[in-house]
């Protein structure tokens, strides 16, 4: 427990140390979020109907900018090679990382979403729910793309092959996403179903990504 | 090192294949407490890969690797201390929170001590990425003694270090061989450690017993 903690108050120190990755994934997604008014024009009703899918797309594609960083950094200065041989298993230390990339990455997107939601004519009362389904949502966006980030390892220009692995495995995370949302903008259900799934598909994910990603993750050391 | 170690190793009938080649097989060796095994052997004849396969970072393509002993059962990787050519250094990090790190993760050990036997105390709060490429390797070697362990892995473990801390090296493999640990070293330039064993890859027999030279200069 203390080896994961460690690793974890390591990544996220590396994380805003290194400041990049963050900077950049809240950059795009603020980029992206604030042309989409251009492209679809500037009808209100339209806009604040297609924020929820808008907000929640943007933001899988930001997530994604830093994933191959998930384990490739440690990989090159050979930190991985200790790092499987420390006390932790080899699916733990990828659940570590993945934790910590959720924490360094989706939560300030997630944080960032609000503000985003407002220059989509996100409807107010509807913000907390936004910000709560996508911290809810998000540990499977960041668990799988551990999945992507241990299977495209030692490859050249990892990043696109890594978002055309794992976008497809962001389907069921979208659509109950976006629904949670929408319920709560346009009715009529209740928003509280889609989320309890968003849950389940997180819990789900936090538990097998973790095995996929140990298993790909040995085989890069062939 | 106060902890005495003792574990034993033993490779029984191991194998080695690398994209299809067959690099050396049907190598068995069974190393005790305070061995020192030197590998020798020119390039490209497995010395790096058997040191992983020992590690557990490569798989065997045949035989076995276990600890017996009072440390049966604990998986070989948790025993062994792996530096090679990759010295898994954050250079974001300072010299101390990199080891810090590895003392948290690893379980250990006195960061402090582990800094002072390469002299890195003065340099502990600067950032590693400004280390020089021998300060770095003598920042990956801290980790031997930042958290302690029965069996060391060294791959050209003497690679950009100056001469003063080539000795320093030697004497910390002759400590800690002496404390009951195990050192499996390959090197291209003589050590002054006390091999109790040379590993030849090359030659037709590959393991001598009772070597007390480093490799012919």
């Amino acid at each position: 427990m203390t080896a994961a903690l460690a690793l974890i108050r390591r990544d996220v120190a590396l994380a805003f140390r290194e400041g990049g990755a963050i900077g950049v994934a809240l950059g795009f997604y603020l980029v992206v979020i604030a042309i989409a008014p251009f492209g679809l024009g500037p009808d209100l009703n339209l806009l604040s109907r297609v924020a929820p899918g808008l907000l929640w797309v943007a933001l899988l594609l930001a997530a994604l900018l830093s994933a191959d960083r998930i384990f490739h950094n440690d990989y090159e200065d050979g930190t991985l090679d200790v790092l499987t041989m420390g006390p932790l298993p080899l699916p733990v230390v990828a659940a570590s990382k993945s934790l910590a990339h959720w924490i360094t990455t989706c939560v300030p997107l997630a944080l960032l979403a609000p503000v985003l939601g407002l220059l989509l004519n996100l409807p107010i009362h509807t913000i907390p729910l936004l910000v709560l389904a996508m911290l809810a949502g998000t540990p499977a966006v960041s668990f799988i793309a551990g999945i992507g980030a241990s299977l495209t390892l030692g490859l050249r220009r990892s990043g696109l092959l890594l978002a055309l692995l794992v976008l497809p495995l962001y389907v069921p995370v979208l659509i109950f996403g976006v629904s949670t949302v929408s319920a709560a903008v346009t009715g009529p259900g209740s928003p509280w179903p889609p989320f309890l799934m968003l849950c389940a598909i997180s819990l789900a994910s936090m538990v097998l990504a973790p095995l996929a990603a140990a298993a790909a993750l040995r085989t890069a050391f062939r | 090192m106060s902890i005495p170690f003792t574990a034993t190793l033993e490779a029984e009938g191991i194998a080695c294949e690398r994209g299809g080649r067959r690099l050396f097989e049907d190598l068995s060796f069974a190393l005790g407490p305070g061995d020192a095994l030197l590998v020798q052997g020119p390039n490209g004849t497995g010395k790096t890969s058997l040191m992983r396969q020992i590690a557990g970072l490569l798989p065997l393509a045949a035989g076995t690797v276990r600890a017996t002993g009072s440390e049966a059962g604990t998986p070989t990787a948790e025993l062994c201390h792996y530096v090679g050519h990759l010295n898994a250094v954050k250079t974001s990090l300072s010299v101390r929170e990199n080891l810090t790190f590895w003392t948290g993760f690893l379980g250990g050990g006195n960061v402090d001590a582990a800094l002072g036997i390469f002299g890195l105390a003065p340099i502990a709060e600067i950032d590693a990425g400004l280390l020089s490429a021998g300060q770095k390797r003598k920042l990956a070697l801290s980790r031997l003694f930042a958290c302690p362990r029965p069996v060391w892995l060294l791959d050209e473990p003497s690679v950009s270090l100056d001469v003063a801390s080539v000795e320093r090296l030697s004497a910390a493999i002759r400590d800690h061989t002496k404390a009951g640990g195990i050192a499996i070293v390959s090197t291209h330039v003589p050590l002054g450690a006390d091999f109790t064993h040379t590993l030849d890859l090359a030659a037709p027999d590959p393991l001598e017993y009772g070597s007390a030279e480093g490799p012919a200069p």
